[in-house]
């Protein structure tokens, strides 16, 4: 077959395998049939559409030809029918019933299916890594290959992170269903830490050679953006998608001609995407405007973001509101208080009032646990120090920062600080 | 990757000042933008007033002259765009196959240089802001 | 008012070849100046049409060819999109382009909602 038209196939299946998967999993009530079902759709269109052409509608075919598979599987053989073993029925009973679902199953307004998907591969009875594994695999379309790349690990890893993780989800019980009430607040902070990890991972990478994988941030982003079209009252979604779009904006600017990382202090202004920018902001506004609806204040995503703002708002970065950005962190350190926020924090009032006053906020942070093994907190120390005129400490805490960093290209920057302030001792 | 959808309308170049396409078009087109949307893959859209309208900023020695459209030679004029977000070319022109164009119309689709495509001392050289 | 400026392909843009890097830094002050003054929305430039696609509709399909596309006159290499307040701004900031000659860049005014008319408006929704 030719690779044109098994790269045009390609193409199709980027664009429809999370409607499908999602349509088939409330069908079959199991994510992982549901993408075993969707493969074979799959197979079967990378069979006869290179002779017969792609179909006018695609995803249609595609869905058709997997819910064919999912009766015959049906009347042939073992079920997987969860909903249905749970009613207790027989057998037969439960076979006729599921047939005639999928038989009649319109295809549901897609919106709602896609939500089930989300919340079900995000769901908190899987560790971090699965959720993530999954997600990316049945909503980002990634292969095994390119999530093991993005997360540096090895294939066969991932795989049996995939494999587990739909086993988990199967021996759990647990529903293809987006959740209501009371669940829905947690489980949709549980979709958020994913799609923020994965957009983390892309902006920051916490290992390998490179200082940001753009792919990966804009894997996330775009799964931002779906579940923001569909979950659409929710406020903190907006504030993920406007803090995603607002530091996506960044990225070009944020690795220097040799692949050096560039910070937010030094970075040419011109290179931020005043597109991507003008999304971030709309995408606060929205969050805002329902937060305010409900009377409530920002959430912590959208708390975020209007940092984020901050910096985008300023053409110079002489020009930056350090204050309202210190007023944001205190805000965000009483809802939703993290040594790494209280670290930014320390930096921020560093900008607004003085490194003393930053260094005060560091400093209590030097026996906190939780970031013993974090390089930017003896980074930002040394940052302080250096500008205290304490150069000898700020050596010392610039060659710690470095040995615990793990990515290849902070390690060098901070390498380089190291011998650049040796130089002054 | 970025590609821009750039629309040919057939016979743009001829269009007036009052050009509006027709309902059913405009309600088609809405549709497919909010598929892009909620595909997660629309980064923005506009469409372009006609040439009719429009002017050239012309470069050549000494301040550059204005001149006013409509311009006679004029073929294919661009009547709007798309800019996409998407992992291929493929899946651009994916996308494209979709749009709801009349007979005639062509999209011609094209990738938006990233800073990162070019050398090192390109990039050096382009720094601009500071 | 918004303003797509349209730079036309030409000096070796379809093939591929750079320009000096004298003009890529002028480009660069260029466009930071833009973004300074807050005019600045969009500043791209497209890889040549040797790697692009036209795809044409006719009779309920589409056809695509591969670029080059050498029988047209009127590629494009990049573009601006400018937010100010007349064109007369828009044509200020594009005359100081670091162009030199026989370059023509297109100045073409963005539909807003608002231009369009009320039927047309009703049919996007809003």
């Amino acid at each position: 077959m030719g690779a044109d038209a098994h790269r045009a196939i390609e193409a199709v299946w980027r664009i429809e395998s999370a409607r499908l998967i999602a349509g088939l999993a409330r069908l079959v009530g199991d994510v992982g049939v549901a993408e075993d079902l969707a493969q074979d759709a799959l197979v079967a269109a990378l069979e006869t559409w290179p002779e017969a052409g792609v179909p006018d509608n695609p995803g249609a075919w595609l869905m058709a030809t997997a819910k064919h598979r999912a009766l015959d599987q049906l009347r042939r053989g073992p079920m997987l029918d969860r909903k249905h073993a749970e009613l207790g029925r027989d057998l037969e009973e439960r076979q006729e019933r599921a047939v005639s679902d999928i038989e009649t199953a319109a295809d549901d307004d897609f919106g709602d299916d896609m939500l089930r998907l989300i919340f079900t591969a995000c769901h908190p009875v899987l560790a971090t890594e699965a959720r993530v594994a999954l997600t990316l695999r049945l909503l980002g379309g990634l292969t095994t290959a390119e999530i093991a790349r993005a997360f540096l690990v090895p294939e066969p890893t991932v795989a049996q992170r995939i494999v587990r993780a739909k086993r988990t989800l199967r021996e759990a019980r647990v529903p293809v269903e987006a959740p209501r009430g009371a669940d829905r607040a947690a489980r949709l902070a549980s979709v958020l830490e994913v799609l923020y990890l994965v957009f983390n991972e892309g902006y920051s990478a916490t290992g390998g050679e490179d200082w940001v994988r753009p792919a990966l941030a804009e894997d996330a982003l775009r799964l931002g953006r779906i579940l923001a079209e569909l979950a659409t009252e929710e406020p903190e979604v907006h504030g993920l998608v406007a803090l995603m779009e607002l530091q996506a904006s960044r990225l070009g600017a944020r690795v220097g001609p040799a692949g050096e990382p560039v910070l937010l202090q030094d970075q040419d202004r011109a290179r931020w995407d005043q597109l991507l920018i003008r999304r971030g902001l709309a995408a606060l506004e929205r969050a805002e405007a329902l937060e305010a609806r409900g009377g409530f204040a920002l959430g912590p995503y959208a708390l975020q973001a209007e940092i984020a703002a901050c910096h985008a708002r300023a053409r110079a970065v002489e020009d930056t509101d350090w204050t309202r950005i210190t007023a944001l962190y205190d805000a965000l350190a009483q809802l939703a208080p993290s040594p790494v926020v209280e670290l930014n924090r320390a930096v921020a009032y560093a900008m607004a009032f003085g490194p003393a006053a930053g260094l005060e906020i560091a400093d209590r942070l030097v026996d906190d646990p939780a970031l013993a093994r974090y390089h930017l907190l003896p980074a930002v120390r040394a940052d302080f120090l250096a500008k205290l005129g304490r150069y000898r400490e700020a050596l010392a805490e610039t060659e710690k920062a470095a040995a615990l960093a793990t990515n290849a290209r902070e390690k060098q920057l901070l390498v380089d600080r190291a011998a650049g302030l040796a130089v002054r001792l | 990757m970025r590609f821009m959808m750039l629309v040919i309308p057939k016979g743009y170049e001829k269009a007036g000042a009052g050009f509006a396409p027709p309902v059913e078009l405009v309600a088609r087109m809405a549709k497919f933008n909010e598929s892009l949307t909620k595909a997660g893959v629309l980064l923005a859209l506009d469409g372009l007033h006609p040439p009719a309208v429009s002017q050239r900023v012309v470069f050549g020695g000494g301040r550059p002259k204005v001149v006013d459209g409509p311009f006679a030679e004029a073929r294919e004029v661009i009547g709007g765009y798309w800019m996409i977000q998407v992992k291929s070319r493929e899946e651009a022109l994916e996308w494209a196959r979709r749009a709801p164009m009349l007979d005639g119309d062509q999209i011609e689709v094209r990738q938006v240089q990233e800073m990162s495509d070019f050398p090192p001392e390109v990039q050096q050289a382009a720094r601009g802001g500071s | 008012m918004r303003f797509m400026a349209i730079v036309p392909a030409g000096g070796g843009s379809e093939e591929g070849k750079l320009p000096p890097p004298e003009l890529f830094a002028a480009m660069g002050r260029f466009n930071g100046a833009m973004a300074k003054a807050g005019v600045l929305m969009s500043a791209e430039g497209l890889a040549p049409s040797a790697r692009g696609a036209r795809i044409r509709y006719e009779g309920g399909t589409t056809t695509v060819r591969d670029g080059p596309f050498t029988e047209s006159k009127e590629l494009i290499a990049g573009f601006w999109i400018l937010q100010v307040k007349s064109k007369d701004e828009a044509v200020a900031w594009l005359r100081q382009a670091p162009f030199g000659g026989g370059v023509e860049v297109e100045l073409r005014e963005i539909q807003e909602m608002d231009d369009l008319p009320p039927e047309i408006r009703k049919a996007v929704g809003r």
